[in-house]
């Protein structure tokens, strides 16, 4: 499946990244955050506990099913208002 | 439902003006409306960026709006939010809610609030005298957002 992946304030800056394509087969968005976790290095900021994550513009969890095109974000706690 | 995301300021007397104009069944207006400090965690702020994650966050607050006008019966609901550098003072947030009573707007306002804390994509970093910083998620926000869990 192709995903568009893309990230958001401390974990961008972190990442040097908005985002990308990545390519693969992921169950779910958790599998996705452990392969982009194996390229070790500033990728070690998505083992964090707290992080949030989005499938296609709609808060969800790790476990969150993937289908192709999906777009996935992945964010530090949210801080507006 | 009223939801806008600008960098342009606003002024909150007129968006609460706006939201009883040419309706007389509204009884009850309340409001809630978030400033830049120029203080936070012991550092002063000298302004303030605020990123977010466009197209999930217009969803994010109409979802949120839905769900405050399922719980209560309102006439009105307005959420205005800012995005990009702002200065200490200037204005931040906007929630509005227009009811019959006064109890409805209260409640769906601090629902609102809550939930645009804990679930609408915006970050924001402080500009400080010893650089910029994110601002953390707070664990008391979740603890509010968590009162209105059903």
């Amino acid at each position: 499946m192709k995903l568009k992946v893309v990230f958001f304030a401390r974990y961008r800056e972190v990442l040097g990244l908005d985002g990308e394509a990545v390519e693969g087969e992921f169950v779910s968005i958790e599998q996705l955050r452990a392969h982009l976790m194996q390229r070790g290095g500033a990728w070690q900021v998505l083992a964090e506990s707290n992080l949030m994550c989005a499938r296609n513009e709609e808060l969800c969890k790790l476990a969150e099913p993937l289908a192709d095109g999906d777009e996935v974000a992945f964010f530090p706690p949210v801080t507006g208002g | 439902m009223a939801i806008r995301v600008q960098t342009a300021a606003f002024d909150p007397g007129a968006e609460v003006n706006a939201l009883h104009a040419a309706n007389l069944g509204v009884g009850a207006v309340v409001s809630f409306v978030g400033y830049v400090r120029d203080f936070n965690d012991g550092r002063e702020v000298a302004g303030m960026f605020l990123e977010h994650y466009p197209g999930m966050t217009e969803k994010a607050l109409a979802k949120i709006a839905v769900e405050a006008g399922e719980r209560w019966p309102l006439l009105k609901l307005e959420v205005l939010h800012r995005i990009g550098a702002l200065e200490p003072g200037e204005p931040i947030v906007f929630v509005g809610v227009a009811s019959g009573h006064r109890q409805a707007a209260f409640d769906a306002c601090e629902f609102v609030m809550d939930y645009l804390k804990t679930r609408a994509p915006f970050w924001k970093k402080e500009q400080t005298a010893v650089g910029s910083c994110w601002v953390e998620g707070r664990a008391s926000d979740e603890a509010a957002a968590g009162r209105w869990a059903k």
